[in-house]
Order: C-alpha cells, then sequence, then structure tokens
C-alpha cells in the first residue's frame, strides 16, 4: 500500500538515509477506541473488510459473540469479547476492538530484514508493503500485541494499515466511519489523549469506575491507537491487552547485542586471519621441501 | 624402532602420493561446501540491511527465503552422512587434547613441536563436531521458522528463541568456516587438493599427519627422532 503522499520516516532491513525522516514535521494520528461505549455491533469488522476488499472467509463459532478466535491475514479488525466478574461478583462484558496498535516503537519492523517491506509513515502509521515482503515472518515475532499474520499461500504478510490510503487523502479509517456509538475516534495524537482523558475522568468522577484510564502504553513508545479502558489496572481482561508490552527481549538482544558482537566476530576474524597470514604466513612454500625438519633446540 | 604393518594399502597411490579423500568423501564435501556457501550468501542478507543487497544478486528476497530452506536440508543431509563417514575416526582422543594444549605452536608453523596427528588433528576433529553440533542447532531451529503458518500449534515464544539460536549457531559455523577455508586453501598447501583430486603427497601426509603416515606406509614418520 504504498503512500507517495505519506512521508517516511522509518524503513525495515534498510542500509542508509530514509528520504522523509526530520524533512517535515507532521501530525501524529491516532485512533481513540472508548470500550466503555462500545456494544460489539462490529460495524466496524464489516468496513474494514469492505473497504480494503478482503475475501471473507469462514467464521468460527467458540461459544463467544466474536466472529473467530484470533484476527487473520484477511481479517484485520477483530471485535473481542470477555466476560469478565468484578470484585463484587457482578458480571461485566468486556468488549474491545482488537487490531494493530501502530507503535511508535514498532517490533515488527525492527525484526524484518527486507529493505522497505515495512515503514512507518511521518504521521505514525505503520504499514506492511506486501511487494517488499520476503515472507520470513520474522514481524511476527516482533509484534508485541501478535498481530501480523501471513497468507499461506502468497507467504505475504498482512494487518490492519490504520486506511494509510484514506488518510492520506484527508480521510478518516473506515472503521471509524461506520461506528454507530460514537465509541470510536480519529484524529491528532495530542487530541485523541485529550479526549481520553477527558471520558476517563468522566468515568472516575461520575460513574462507578475508580481506575478507569487511558491505555497507550509507553514500553513501545506509545501506540497510534489508544483506549479507554473501565479498569486500566486490568487490562490483560480485555481480551488479553498485553499490561506493558516490549519489543520482546529475544528480538533487542539479536538486533543488539548480538548483531554488534557477530558484525565485530566476523570482520575481526578475517583481519585476523588477514594478519596471520602476512606475519606468519603458510605453512610452507610451493617450492619447499615440506619434510618436516627437527625444530633447533629440541633435538638431543 | 619399530615398523607398523601397513594397515591401509589400498590409499597408496603411485608417483610418492596417498590416497587423503576417496571420492564420495570429496563429493559429499562439496554437497555441504556449496550448500553452505549459498547459505551463507543468503544468511547473511538477512542477518544485515547492509548486505541484503546479496539476496537481490541471488534472485530477489522472496526466492532467498524460499530456497534457504531447501538448502540447509541439503547441508543438513551432507553433515549427517559426514557424521557417518567420520565420527569414528573423529574421537578426541589425548593426543588431540595435547595438540590443543600446544596449539600455539601450531599457529607459529613451529609444526614439529606439535605431537603427531593421524588422520586428523585436534583442530580438524573440533571443526567437525562443531558443524555437526551447529548443524543440528540450525535444523532444529530452521525447521521452527520454515513455515510456522502450518503448524497445528503456536508458538511465539519457541519462533523467538529460534531465531536466537539460528543466528547464534550460523555465526558459530561462520567463524569455523572462515578458519576451515584458511588453513585448507592458503596456509597448509597441498590440502585443497586433497579435496579436489583426492590425494596428497606423501611428504604432506608425514609432515601434517605423521600418524596416518606411519598407519599407510608402515614407515616411521620421523626416523630420526627419538620415540
Amino acid at each position: 500500500m504504498s503512500q507517495a503522499t505519506l512521508r517516511v520516516q522509518k524503513i525495515s532491513g534498510h542500509a542508509g538515509s530514509v528520504p522523509g525522516e526530520d524533512t517535515q514535521r507532521q501530525y501524529q494520528v491516532c485512533k481513540l477506541i472508548d470500550t466503555t461505549t462500545c456494544i460489539g455491533c462490529k460495524a466496524c469488522e464489516v468496513a474494514c473488510m469492505e473497504w480494503n476488499d478482503l475475501p471473507f472467509g469462514k467464521t468460527t463459532f467458540d461459544n463467544t459473540y466474536q466472529t473467530m478466535p484470533e484476527t487473520r491475514w484477511n481479517y484485520w479488525n477483530l471485535i473481542k469479547f470477555d466476560e469478565h466478574e468484578k470484585a463484587d461478583g457482578s458480571l461485566m462484558w468486556l468488549v474491545r476492538k482488537h487490531q494493530c496498535m501502530h507503535c511508535a516503537d514498532p517490533g515488527c519492523l525492527k525484526a524484518c530484514p527486507s529493505d522497505g517491506a515495512i515503514v512507518q509513515y511521518d504521521n505514525g502509521i505503520v504499514d506492511f508493503q506486501q511487494a517488499n515482503c520476503i515472507g520470513c515472518g520474522y514481524c511476527i515475532t516482533g509484534c508485541p500485541f501478535d498481530i501480523p499474520r501471513m497468507n499461506p499461500e502468497t507467504h505475504r504478510v498482512f494487518k490492519c494499515t490504520l486506511c494509510s490510503d484514506r488518510v492520506s487523502e484527508g480521510l478518516e479509517p473506515a472503521c471509524i466511519k461506520s461506528c454507530p456509538t460514537g465509541c470510536l475516534h480519529f484524529g491528532s495524537k495530542d487530541d485523541m489523549k485529550d479526549l481520553a482523558e477527558a471520558r476517563a475522568k468522566q468515568l472516575r468522577d461520575h460513574y462507578d469506575f475508580p481506575d478507569a484510564g487511558v491505555y497507550d502504553p509507553a514500553g513501545v513508545g506509545g501506540t497510534g491507537v489508544i483506549y479507554v479502558l473501565h479498569d486500566v489496572n486490568n487490562p490483560e481482561a480485555y481480551g488479553g491487552l498485553p499490561k506493558d508490552p516490549h519489543v520482546p527481549w529475544t528480538v533487542r538482544l539479536w538486533k543488539g547485542p548480538l548483531k554488534w558482537l557477530g558484525n565485530a566476530a566476523m570482520i575481526g576474524g578475517l583481519i585476523g586471519l588477514f594478519a596471520h597470514y602476512l606475519r606468519v604466513g603458510p605453512k610452507a612454500r610451493e617450492d619447499e621441501d615440506i619434510t618436516l625438519k627437527p625444530h633447533e633446540g629440541k633435538q638431543p | 624402532m619399530s615398523t607398523r604393518p601397513i594397515t591401509h594399502p589400498e590409499r597408496l597411490v603411485p608417483h610418492g602420493h596417498v590416497l587423503r579423500y576417496a571420492f564420495h568423501e570429496r563429493a559429499w564435501h562439496w554437497v555441504v561446501g556449496f550448500s553452505y556457501i549459498y547459505l551463507l550468501l543468503t544468511g547473511l542478507a538477512f542477518w544485515t540491511p547492509w548486505l541484503f543487497w546479496i539476496a537481490m544478486l541471488l534472485g530477489g528476497g522472496q526466492v532467498s527465503r524460499e530456497l534457504h530452506p531447501i538448502a540447509g536440508l541439503i547441508f543438513a543431509l551432507g553433515v549427517a552422512v559426514m557424521y557417518v563417514m567420520w565420527h569414528s575416526q573423529m574421537r578426541i582422543t589425548q593426543t588431540d587434547k595435547d595438540w590443543f594444549a600446544s596449539v600455539g605452536y601450531y599457529i607459529r608453523n613451529e609444526d614439529d613441536k606439535m605431537p603427531p596427528a593421524g588422520r586428523y588433528n585436534g583442530g580438524q576433529k573440533s571443526l567437525f563436531w562443531g558443524f555437526v553440533i551447529c548443524m543440528v542447532l540450525l535444523l532444529l531451529s530452521g525447521l521452527v521458522l520454515w513455515s510456522p503458518q502450518y503448524f497445528p500449534w503456536r508458538s511465539l515464544l519457541l519462533l523467538r528463541i529460534a531465531i536466537l539460536i539460528h543466528a547464534s549457531a550460523a555465526l558459530l559455523t561462520i567463524g569455523l568456516f572462515l578458519i576451515h577455508v584458511y588453513m585448507g586453501v592458503f596456509a597448509e598447501r597441498g590440502a585443497f587438493g586433497s579435496v579436489i583430486r583426492g590425494d596428497v603427497s606423501l611428504q604432506f601426509a608425514k609432515r601434517y599427519h605423521p600418524g596416518w603416515y606411519e598407519e599407510i606406509t608402515g614407515q616411521p614418520a620421523n626416523p630420526d627422532s627419538p620415540k
């Protein structure tokens, strides 16, 4: 989904400079999902499939209202349903729209080895460029939210684009447009944060949700999709939203110390062997009688 | 000074040469060699953006990703055959431990101060075991990474650990590979010919593998030295 009108600030697997890096300041875009007003109607699921022209696959019924247990390569937007028991024993129904979080520090982009297969635009959208995807699946291991999914036939990975094609034309994402309750909002990150905080305060002050708050995890540098939760201390209850997501330690180790250690060892090894040849040379020359002569001083 | 019986008369070839690697040994060596070089090049392309151009050169990223695991299977098969062919000759003995204790002399080309090596010296045996162990690690982690979408179960942690194991084991083999190529092509004149034509001169055998020389010829490698 190449968007010429969107400037790029990060490119996966890329050596050298990035065209759009620090050339212009753009608004960070953000989707706000207010789980407290979502009714689980799934209009956003349908809008996502229609706008992105995704073929509909079979749904999986697992005794919940969920369309399927997890997102798929061609199903990027999934409403997760959870029955939650409150401290007083009463039932609460948690409904959360699940999709790519568009991290400021995207683990998928960090793990990707293919030049330009994943880009992050200046406005914060993280977008997969399937033309450059090689199908290694490393992005899947880099994602703290377990979002990217591979098409088993084409071996290319897909996920929510935050409708980068619509956003580049000044439109809001398709899911936002379809929401009947107004629980979805789209705008600049600052505005969405203000709106989310105001709503959380309202929930704390005027409703029975003293722990209401905004989910914008700092571990991945903040996200381009933020939530208002009834209980911000227990995001796991909302279909397994991680409490403190980070780029996985394995990816940080691999792309950090291991990479530099490996590079240093490889280059050092080459230099070392070359230096050995210059200093000590081969064990024997071509024209030499290679019969071993007893070393001086060793003979009795 | 004892003269040992000639144990491998078939290995003596005319013109003062001795067969070091039979045809099947040479052939498997190059099955492993060529598949390893392909794996190394494509693997380095996936390792760092600075070398991703190698994947472009070899047909593109998708092609490299597609063929890398298949080349990996060929490599694993070749190393497994090498294991069957050579593992009994690769047991680490006391001589090999002594060899490593005096490896400094070997590095400085003072080969006469080395304990007499057999068909393989301690370093060559270590290379063999290093490649066998790394092959097993690379194969297992590589199978996990090949097509995880087809697995009946899904474990992100397993995939994440597999990447680390795959990269670390590959780095180890690169170290072994550099030393192997350096020794075989540059440091020991005659060694490269032994995996191409198969034979080495008797002098080569006497100098670098005196124990093996004695085994084959029945002659002591160094008649002057006190036994």
